[in-house]
């Protein structure tokens, strides 16, 4: 049992940005363990993305033409069959909503040790591995024990290796048992096509939780008429139904690249930096001067939102 | 599989019942200002409450326990005493009973894996036989996010992670969900029961407990369990806590100092002047 198998991610046609950065990370585990890396690519059009990821590090490619979107019955068959041949002892998977709906499988499967969301590895002295506790408060090593483990790595924590490779890609002939197959894509949704398009918005005004309430969305909704800016949000205004979807920010809302972002009451979670840091100027309105927004915000004012924004309504009427 | 039978028999005219396990954690929150004692944070600084997810899974099954005739919705926790307080409140809020599994030896681990925790409810749901299974995403505090699939794989059941979209098809044994994918796009999906579903928040809209239901849940059972009684072996935490800090701030933010009024003129000032920001 030796080396690296990593796993692509990609959706609708295209390789998620993800897997450039799987890349990199099994090289480094690869690196330190002293064994190959292995990258695998399942369904869509395998032959093209595995010319995309031909990089710097790989040393396989094994290519599963089967079905053209993600499916997690085919990934955990696949992956299973490829491990037997490779024999692995790490397996580096995309912390995603699609890599948490097979790595779990798949490391039960293995017989591996399963640890998510990784920000950090160390493989030199047994495997260990970095990542946050208690909402992003603390941060922790966490020890792995086992012969194996399936480790999924948090976007956007390795940079993408773009240097090309000269890996040998090899087409698997997976043996899938239909039987076991129990789930079925049978569509896309595009969520919250609504009237607004936050993503072209100039300046933003952002709430979060630090509203506290519904009934006070009225001192946004005056700052931001007053300044010419649209209102969007994080999460959990969303999840609460006080804005519609199409406002949201974040992962698994929009990404947006205002001229001005306010965040206004959010404490800065990584979803939602995931989708503001492009933000030319970011300023926050916080009185928690220790929010993770303020290791993005460029400007900042720590004190009560609800003292700080009818001041500033006031300062634009 | 038992679970299946359960499923047909359900789907067939007699409709007999229909049951839905739903796994319920205690969540630790630190307050913003805290203090680390080895691996930990101190108690002091700790708040315990429901976890946020679970407490939306809560109510995707009581929803459906009062759509459908003869649903009963059961809640498994693996968790000291202590978490009976959040097993009550997803009582109040109309889980019909719970069952509670822990060893004191869970107590001395760091950190307890995934795996060990899906294997509890996994052994759990054996006894039980659901038709299906309803978990939050993940913990506030861990944040795993890996119980639910792996307790899925564990019994062999289906199942579908950060659902935020849930329709049952009786007739069909299956459900159709919606899996919330990120940039906003969603994945329909159909999943064949019995199966176990991760629940995104935002799905539905949690209730509050009633008086009634704060009452009620008083007489509603609870059930304490030990690993041996349900037939699992513990062999250790295959993971381990060995360090825990706070990350290191990264912030060269420039603060506007003063009050409230002083420090929006000069915000308006900056935005007005620098950005070009006019009403």
């Amino acid at each position: 049992m030796s080396g690296v198998l990593a796993v692509a991610e990609h959706r609708q046609g295209e390789l998620r940005d993800v897997s450039p950065e799987v890349v990199t990370a099994g090289a480094e585990l690869a690196a330190e363990t002293g064994g190959d890396l292995h990258l695998a690519i399942i369904g869509g059009d395998v032959d093209a993305f595995a010319e995309e990821l031909n990089l710097d590090g790989v040393d396989t490619i094994h290519t599963v033409a089967e079905g053209d979107e993600f499916n997690h019955n085919i990934y955990v068959q696949s992956l299973t069959q490829i491990a037997a041949e490779c024999d692995p002892q790490y397996v580096v998977i995309p912390n995603t909503v699609n890599g948490l709906d097979y790595a779990p499988a798949l490391a039960d499967e293995l017989g591996s040790t399963l640890v998510t969301d990784a920000v950090d590895i160390d493989a030199t002295d047994g495997l260990s591995v970095t990542r946050e506790f208690y909402n992003g408060k603390a941060e922790g090593d966490v020890d792995v024990a086992g012969e194996s483990a399936v480790v999924t790595v948090r976007p956007g924590e390795w940079p993408a290796t773009e240097e090309a490779g000269d890996a040998a890609v090899e087409a698997v002939a997976v043996e899938i048992d239909e039987d076991a197959v129990g789930s079925t894509v049978t569509g896309f949704e595009e969520v919250g096509a609504g009237d607004v398009d936050i993503s072209e918005a100039d300046v933003l005004v952002s709430i979060g939780r630090g509203i506290e309430e519904e009934d006070n969305l009225p001192i946004i909704e005056e700052l931001a008429d007053a300044m010419g800016a649209t209102i969007s949000a994080s999460r959990p205004i969303v999840d609460n139904g006080w804005l519609p979807q199409d406002r949201q920010v974040g992962q698994s809302g929009k990404k947006v690249t205002p001229d001005v972002y306010i965040a206004i009451g959010i404490s800065g979670a990584v979803q939602h930096v995931a989708g503001m840091k492009g933000a030319e100027t970011i300023i926050a309105i916080n009185n928690d001067p220790s929010a993770p927004i303020y290791d993005i915000a460029d400007y900042g004012i720590t004190d009560d939102l609800f003292d700080v924004v009818p001041a500033l309504t006031e300062q634009f009427s | 599989m038992a679970a299946t039978e359960n499923v047909y028999r359900w789907w067939g005219l007699t409709r007999l019942c229909m049951k839905i396990l739903v796994t319920v954690s205690e969540v630790a929150e630190a307050d913003d200002d805290f203090e680390i004692d080895g691996v930990s944070i101190d108690d002091r600084y700790l708040t315990f409450d429901l976890n946020e997810w679970d407490d939306y899974a809560i109510e995707e099954a009581v929803q459906l326990s009062e759509e459908h005739d003869d649903v009963e919705v059961v809640t498994v926790t693996v968790g000291p005493e202590r978490a009976e307080e959040v097993i009550r409140q997803a009582l109040a809020k109309g889980a019909d009973r719970g069952v509670r599994v822990w060893d004191d030896s869970l107590d001395e681990e760091t950190l307890v894996d995934p795996q060990t925790k899906a294997e509890l409810v996994a052994a759990v749901a054996e006894e039980e036989e659901p038709d299906f299974v309803f978990s939050g995403v993940q913990s506030g505090d861990v944040a795993f996010a890996a119980t639910g699939v792996s307790l899925a794989s564990q019994l062999g059941y289906e199942w579908a992670a950060v659902v935020n979209d849930f329709e049952l098809d009786a007739d069909a044994g299956e459900a159709h969900v919606h899996r919330e994918l990120e940039g906003g796009i969603e994945e329909l999906t159909d999943v064949e029961l019995p199966a176990v579903f991760t629940i995104q928040t935002g799905i539905n809209e949690p209730r509050y407990a009633s008086l009634r239901g704060i009452r009620q849940a008083q007489s509603k059972p609870l059930d304490v369990k030990s690993p041996e009684e349900i037939g699992v072996e513990l062999d250790g935490s295959s993971l381990e806590l060995t360090s825990l800090t706070v990350p290191e701030t990264e912030s060269d933010t420039e603060l506007f100092e003063g009050s409230a009024e002083e420090t929006a003129e000069k915000l308006a000032t900056f935005l007005k002047d620098e950005k070009g920001v006019s009403a």
